[in-house]
């Protein structure tokens, strides 16, 4: 136990450091919590002043529908974000490849974000309305149909799976409590915004020769999918902006 | 209170607790090689897309949060706790406050790490990096930390020794701020019993994330390690630490300076500039604490280093050492604005990262082990030489792994951007930018096959070691005198 006591100066004058702290262990956890707290009150708090509220809100952004809310949910549990990102940055290449930069409101209700911290896909944060919903629900079977020489594992479970109208009425419920404006969020309002949006892209999918069902997670998958960065652009399209 | 000597009266025997002792290091050493088993699996998904198995369970996007959880929460998280509750017993000259409470920390922690491996490949997740374990498991997480911090502070309390030690002010900044961190990132309402959403939205909640995401390296990954550093390199070198003032002032400026730094992980989102640029500015300030902190480690040796040719343990602890200055000097780097526009998204931040976890929190973790297991279990390592090859193996995988990591970002970061003489994208199809990958991926997967091995050949030895033939001999289980 010599490497306690290094320090030959203390031995004549006690160091101040150690009279002040290393004796007296409260007084070293209130100064250490005091010392941590700081940055992250300095850096989040505002974030939440009522005048900084305004910074990401905007109401030509929409709440995710049910269908989208259970898709997003889908995207979660496998873990999409782990290899694509949603964050266009605003430089030119970026713009080029995946269209106008992300604005701030554009993630309003994104509980939690998916910015993700990787891009072993591309970035899908204007994803929207890129390709027609036959795309996808081929890429997500088999990813090297639509795309040759992807690396994307297929998600074929996706196209046979079914969702859960009672579970994506939870969810709703739970987001309209954080905040969500939602109106109907009651189990037989989930249920049939589900099954309308559903049918939807299930006839569009017909069109193309695909048979499938509005509850088949793959078609809430493609709803999210499909709404991603449309209604950012639409506004920025409409307020004369580049691209 | 704690100015009173609670505990002992001079010369009366403390007996410290190594059971507890023992069983953090036993789990540390199985989750290092199912956390590295399953990084080296992944590894192998990214290069050759078939591995995924064609199963929702095996999916990369369900194993890689395993594979992180697996690093951080159960390997380093078992060694932060081995260390700790071997090295403070004898800093502060008694037991542990309560052996059912370190009981419930140790139970509960591998209870929490299992429920981590059954639910993260069922897809249950919150997907936030390295805080994905659904509302229940970060209830039982919340209570078992408690646990742990009435154990360690109730330890404190009735010390033996005056003064606390600078690996202990490292120990308590990770008990006081991951408890901070964890309980304000996992704020979040339940829609079931499975699911919830967190309380903050969009670029809110990403800033919390990253404050939670970047401060865990920091405090579960950087402040208890260094903690661990000043404990277990003085004793393996049998030198003084170098510097008591140095370690002062960079202990202070550390747990000060990094818990600004999480915007960095932000730059060039829609988050408001100044708190991009405040994340930026402190992330690079932290280069210098991190660097006070590495060249205490490293000039304690002074006067030792010629043991470090011939003692694997020094050689773990100095290349350990050596990583955290050069992924602190990386980090800050990555953290300026120019520099973060070409490595953001890349593969170079998968090599940070590893040089940071293989280089530091492994190698030190390996050093403390090999040095711990004669001192706990009263018995020579069963094979030395194979210590030594470990370390090769685990060094030169690593410079394969970052190396080929850093190629993997530069490319991909400057191939993303470039532009032909029309001003348009050279490479506009994206995923012909990834196929260019492939070598750097398989290389990545050799460098980290090798990690695993020297980590297989330690855990071999450890166990012909531990159940050797022969009596044990004595261990310095119990302190005589409390002077």
């Amino acid at each position: 136990m010599t490497n306690e006591n290094q320090d030959p100066s203390e031995q004549t004058k006690v160091h101040w450091h150690r009279r002040m702290f290393e004796g007296r262990a409260t007084v070293f956890a209130i100064a250490m919590t005091i010392a941590i707290s700081i940055g992250g009150i300095v850096e989040i708090v505002p974030m939440f002043t009522a005048n900084s509220l305004s910074w990401e809100r905007a109401d030509h952004i929409t709440p995710y529908s049910p269908l989208e809310v259970a898709g997003r949910d889908i995207y979660m549990r496998e873990g999409c974000y782990l290899c694509h990102s949603q964050m266009v940055r605003p430089m030119r290449a970026e713009i080029l490849r995946y269209g106008e930069w992300t604005r701030a409101a554009e993630y309003q209700y994104d509980r939690p974000f998916l910015l993700g911290s990787r891009r072993l896909g591309p970035d899908l944060q204007r994803e929207g309305g890129k390709y027609p919903d036959a795309w996808h629900y081929e890429h997500m079977r088999d990813p090297r149909s639509t795309s040759p020489g992807s690396v994307m594992p297929p998600y074929s479970w996706m196209h046979e799976d079914k969702i859960d109208p009672s579970d994506v009425g939870a969810s709703i419920r739970a987001l309209a409590k954080v905040g969500t404006p939602y109106v109907g969020t009651d189990d037989a309002s989930v249920a049939s915004s589900l099954q309308a949006q559903g049918n939807t892209i299930v006839q569009s999918l017909a069109a193309s020769g695909i048979t499938a069902e509005w509850d088949d997670e793959i078609i809430a998958l493609i709803a999210y999918l499909q709404r991603l960065g449309v209604e950012g652009r639409a506004y920025l399209e409409s307020q004369g902006g580049q691209q | 209170m704690e100015e009173t000597m609670t505990a002992s009266a001079p010369g009366t025997r403390v007996e410290y607790d190594m059971d507890i002792v023992k069983m953090f290091f036993t789990a540390t050493v199985v989750w290092a090689l199912v956390g590295m088993l399953v990084g080296v699996i992944i590894a192998l998904q990214l290069a050759w897309w078939p591995a995924n198995l064609g199963l929702p369970w095996t999916t990369f996007g369900r194993l890689r949060p395993l594979h992180t959880n697996a690093v951080v929460f159960a390997f380093a998280g078992n060694v932060c706790f081995t260390g700790i509750y071997h090295s403070m017993q004898r800093l502060l000259k008694t037991r542990m406050f309560n052996d059912t409470l370190s009981r419930i920390h140790f139970w509960g922690w591998q209870s929490i790490i299992v429920s981590a491996a059954i639910t993260l490949p069922l897809g249950l997740t919150q997907s936030k990096e390295y805080a994905e374990l659904i509302w229940p498991i970060d209830v039982a997480i919340t209570l078992i930390w408690v646990v742990f911090a009435i154990n360690f502070f109730g330890t404190i309390a009735r010390r033996n020794v005056e003064h606390l030690y600078v690996s202990i002010w490292f120990y308590m900044s990770f008990v006081l701020t991951i408890a901070v961190l964890h309980i304000v990132n996992s704020l979040a309402i339940p829609a079931t019993m499975l699911r919830s959403y967190p309380i903050y939205s969009g670029l809110t909640d990403a800033l919390v994330q990253w404050w939670y995401g970047h401060n865990a390296v920091g405090f579960f990954l950087t402040t208890p390690f260094l903690g661990l550093m000043y404990y277990y390199l003085p004793k393996a070198a049998e030198r003084p630490v170098y510097s008591y003032r140095l370690s002062i002032i960079h202990f202070w400026a550390l747990v000060f300076l990094y818990i600004w730094a999480g915007p960095h992980h932000l730059l060039y989102s829609a988050l408001p500039d100044w708190a991009q640029t405040v994340g930026m500015v402190f992330s690079i300030v932290l280069l210098a604490p991190s660097w006070g902190g590495m060249l205490n480690g490293l000039l304690t040796l002074k006067g030792s280093w010629d043991r470090v040719r011939t003692d694997p343990i020094l050689k773990f602890m100095v290349v350990a050492v050596s990583f955290y200055g050069m992924s602190t000097f990386e980090g800050p780097m990555m953290s300026i604005r120019a520099v973060n526009a070409l490595a953001h998204y890349t593969n170079w931040v998968i090599g940070h990262v590893h040089s940071g976890a293989l280089g530091w929190v492994g190698m030190m973790s390996f050093g403390m082990m090999y040095w711990m297991v004669p001192q706990i279990w009263g018995r020579q390592l069963k094979y030395p030489a194979w210590a030594s090859h470990h370390f090769w193996l685990a060094t030169i995988g690593i410079v394969i792994y970052t190396v080929s990591m850093w190629a993997a970002g530069l490319m991909e970061g400057l191939q993303w951007r470039a532009l032909n003489d029309a001003g348009q994208l050279a490479s506009p199809i994206f995923l012909d930018i990834t196929n260019r990958l492939d070598p750097f991926l398989w290389l990545r997967l050799i460098g980290g096959t090798m990690y695993l091995v020297g980590a297989i050949m330690m855990a071999i030895n450890f166990w012909v070691t531990i159940r050797g033939s022969g009596e044990p001999t004595a261990t310095d289980a119990v302190a005589v005198g409390a002077d």
